[in-house]
């Protein structure tokens, strides 16, 4: 199976003790110019937590989505529940959470994208807890070469369906286009 | 552009309602930077000696310290400021958590309360939205159980609550305001917000705080953070396990209490137990702590886990850290499970984890003593344990006997007579103690209980070892690396210090020497109580990140008030001599300041005096423990020293003073 490298930050969530250097650090990495103010709200990555209940789960924004899910879940997890939007990295119209506190746009994590590269995204050098660990990991990637067996398959079923004649045209048609 | 506050404060006037966003004098910030500083200088101005705690005239401050709300890690503090109804002098007890960054994000460096509300009442803190909203369904309501009501009822979850439990609402002198996993427990502070119908305080933030010097500021902030992960992998050797590491001392996690259970006293602060330390009571105390401890946890952007999620059977769960583990547990002759559980409801009423237990140890010492009648404990349960909690619950109602004591022990020994007094025992200026007795004076320690103005010794000493070190490798390995110390000096005093024979205690360190490090460690609190940083990172603990080498950088970067150490030092002075000035004003003198008679075993009547009259001198106070008028112009306290002098507390000149 053919895999690609990334670089991700995996989340230890056992051990965040819930002191949010994450966002203050990553809101001001990303102020203009850097370092200039600092804002946990502008952050792209969030620590949800409930104290009370033990809940403490630093989330790190992903992509902007337009709408929100359908039906929600609950999770039980040692017997303390969470909602399904707790481990979700979506900026999403369902929450305030990864917008951009003015404007409502979406806040995105670019693991501190700079020139030099920084060895590590600064929330993660700010972690003392060790719960966010910077990691390079390989992930499988989806085969996309389709062999010709494969391809045969799909054109039987379409032969099956709408007959050899019109398959033929179509494909007389689309070719002469080219 | 104000650089790390936000230049406005909120003026609430709670008879009237009505709610004012003022701009702040940038004035005031070259002076006295921010925090306590800006509370003395506003409560020096509006709240003369004639205003007492319950007046509506009080003014009750939640001010954030000058870095809250930027990267300085550690920056956390609330510092709360008004009149102590036990002291009757200025209160300002402090907490950690996450109000001030939050505070500071909504975009206000203070809350100043004035007036008393005629129904329960919370504040609700929105950015540029602040209303005060009925609070009257959540009167007798636990101080977490209200922040989580009122978290629902806004629906933000995010949002920061400061509360108040039965306690405050009663006006108990020891009432604490609880946040999350801090509070601010000393001198009353509880009791005077629940007098102004406050139940709450409740804010969330979404604006940005700025700094001078961007790039600067966060490589600074980046050597704090390298420094205490220095610190981490290389604690102070030759010191008991609770000093060895930053922080506020780590209860929650360390199990070892050796040092707690054998060398403080145990009931209404009289017994020492040297031998309670056991394995046995290691394993069990283990126990205990590892399933009741769910999770160390933080203040606000502090890597420090000085607190814990604790959890125990058939309890709702509840936040603690620091000693109020084993203030219960002590006072009550018990064991940590009693400590961990009296805790839940202790926080819930909302009372101090120092004054609480020793003023209910207090009343069952005059109980066997007879002078507080049977009649008063009818009902009283005969185990230990259900005393405590039995006094507890009328102390927060003020219910019989609890009504007495809930003005904690000195007025509740005037109000018994009898003799009561004598078992007030353990008091700085009326207010109650860490429960030490020691057998021979420390100089410093005699300075530092005598003249501090905190009124509790873990928010006045640090930085300079509690005690010599025996062996003269172990103090050469200290000195070594010891670049915290503003002066070279230091390092001499320490290594000269011997346990016993010469150059001991009680002669040594010196008088000027005692007066030197006394001033340093007071310098470094009253820093970080200007710049809301929690001692836990500074001030309190041996080898800090913050000190005063590194700390003019980091507020120049933040602030863009330019500094160097001298500076800063005239800073921390001026903010001192305020507080003291304050309090002269409202009639204290020399003759309060001085530690409870039994706290050391030996004392040194001409010793001390000699002390006293030094630390005044090296000061610039008079005799009286006042500062002259010499000493308050030279900080441009001009208006201090008119003020002091036209009300007959000072003399125009030296030659007055003589003449009289």
């Amino acid at each position: 199976m053919k895999t690609k490298t990334v670089k991700n930050i995996r989340v230890v969530v056992d051990k965040c003790n819930g002191c949010r250097a994450c966002e203050t650090i990553c809101s001001a990495f990303h102020a203009q110019p850097r370092y200039s103010s600092n804002n946990p709200d502008r952050s792209r990555i969030r620590i949800i937590h409930e104290p009370l209940k033990n809940i403490y789960i630093p989330v790190y924004a992903g992509e902007y989505t337009p709408a929100e899910c359908s039906g929600r879940n609950k999770y039980t997890i040692d017997g303390k529940d969470y909602d399904e939007c707790a481990f979700c990295r979506a900026a999403c119209p369902s929450r305030g959470l990864f917008k951009e506190p003015d404007s409502g746009l979406p806040l995105s994590c670019d693991m501190c994208q700079n020139d030099p590269t920084l060895e590590k995204p600064m929330c993660v050098q700010w972690c003392l807890a060790e719960a966010l660990v910077y990691e390079t990991r390989e992930i499988p990637v989806a085969d996309d070469e389709v062999t010709k067996d494969e391809l045969e398959v799909g054109v039987a079923a379409l032969v099956n369906n709408f007959g050899m004649e019109k398959l033929l045209d179509i494909v007389n048609r689309m070719s002469r286009k080219g | 552009m104000r650089f790390a506050e936000t230049g406005f404060n909120l003026e609430v006037d709670l008879t009237r309602g009505n709610i004012e966003r003022v701009e702040s004098d940038p004035s005031w910030t070259e002076q006295h930077l921010g925090g306590l500083g800006t509370n003395a200088r506003i409560m020096y101005e509006r709240v003369t000696p004639d205003i007492k705690a319950f007046d509506p005239e009080n003014l009750l401050i939640f001010g954030t310290g000058l870095l809250c709300g930027t990267p300085a890690p550690g920056a956390n503090r609330t510092i709360l400021t008004t009149i102590s109804p036990q002291t009757d002098l200025l209160a300002y007890s402090m907490m950690g958590g996450f109000f001030a960054p939050e505070l500071k994000y909504a975009g206000y460096d203070k809350i100043i309360f004035r007036g008393k509300s005629p129904k329960l009442v919370y504040l609700w803190i929105h950015n540029d939205k602040v209303e005060l909203r009925d609070a009257e369904h959540l009167r007798g309501k636990g101080s977490m159980e209200t922040a989580e009501a009122i978290k629902k009822e806004l629906n933000e979850p995010k949002a920061h609550v400061a509360a108040i439990g039965l306690a405050g609402e009663n006006r108990v002198y020891f009432a604490s305001i609880e946040q999350g996993r801090s509070s601010a427990s000393r001198l009353g502070i509880g009791g005077v917000m629940g007098d102004k119908g406050l139940k709450a305080v409740v804010v969330r933030g979404s604006r940005d705080i700025n700094v001078a010097k961007p790039q600067e500021m966060f490589e600074r902030c980046q050597r704090v953070l390298n420094y205490i992960q220095f610190r981490e992998e290389n604690p102070v050797k030759g010191v008991h396990a609770i000093a060895e590491c930053l922080g506020s001392p780590q209860e929650m996690r360390i199990i070892d209490e050796e040092w707690h259970t054998t060398s403080f006293v145990w009931g209404n602060a009289r017994t020492r137990r040297k031998d309670f330390w056991t394995p046995e009571i290691e394993e069990k105390w283990a126990g205990t702590q590892e399933k009741a401890r769910k999770r160390l946890i933080s203040c606000y952007n502090c890597p420090m886990k000085c607190g814990a999620i604790i959890s125990m059977d058939g309890q709702a769960n509840y936040m603690m850290k620091c000693f109020t583990k084993l203030t219960y547990t002590m006072a009550a002759f018990s064991d940590l499970d009693f400590g961990f559980r009296i805790a839940q409801k202790a926080t819930e009423y909302g009372i101090d984890g120092y004054s609480g237990p020793q003023v209910m140890a207090f009343a069952l010492e005059l109980k066997e003593a007879g002078i507080l009648e049977d009649h008063w404990f009818e009902g009283m349960p005969d185990d230990n344990e259900g005393k405590f909690y039995w006094l507890l619950d009328r102390i927060v109602r003020r219910e019989g006997i609890g009504d007495i004591l809930a003005d904690g022990t000195h007025w509740a020994a005037e109000k018994i007579g009898k003799g009561a007094m004598a078992y007030a025992h353990n008091n700085i200026k009326k207010h109650e103690q860490v429960p030490l007795k020691l057998g021979m004076l420390n100089p410093v320690y005699f300075l530092m209980y005598a003249t501090g103005e905190k009124n509790c010794i873990t928010q006045i000493e640090g930085q300079f070892p509690q005690s010599p070190f025996d062996d003269l490798e172990l103090r050469k390995e200290f000195v070594k690396d010891w670049h915290q110390v503003p002066d070279e000096k230091f390092k001499d005093y320490l290594m000269g210090w011997n346990t016993r024979g010469e150059n001991s205690n009680p002669y040594y360190p010196t008088v000027e020497m005692s007066c030197d490090i006394v001033d340093w460690q007071e310098r470094m609190h009253y820093i970080d109580d200007a710049m809301g940083v929690c001692a836990g990172l500074s001030s309190f603990p041996l080898k800090p990140p913050y000190h005063m080498h590194s700390y003019p950088g980091i507020i120049s970067a933040a602030s863009g008030v330019e500094l160097d150490e001298d500076k800063l030092t005239t800073i921390a002075r001026r903010n001192r001599t305020l507080v003291r000035a304050f309090n002269n004003r409202r009639g204290m003198t020399r003759a309060d300041d001085a530690p409870p008679e039994n706290h050391w075993k030996k004392r040194f009547p001409e010793l001390e005096k000699e002390l006293l009259e030094a630390y005044y001198k090296f000061r610039g106070f008079n005799e009286n423990g006042i500062p002259t008028k010499e000493t308050l112009v030279n900080f441009g306290l001009d208006f201090v020293a008119e003020d002091l002098i036209e009300r007959g507390i000072l003399k125009e000149t030296a030659e007055a003073v003589a003449a009289e």
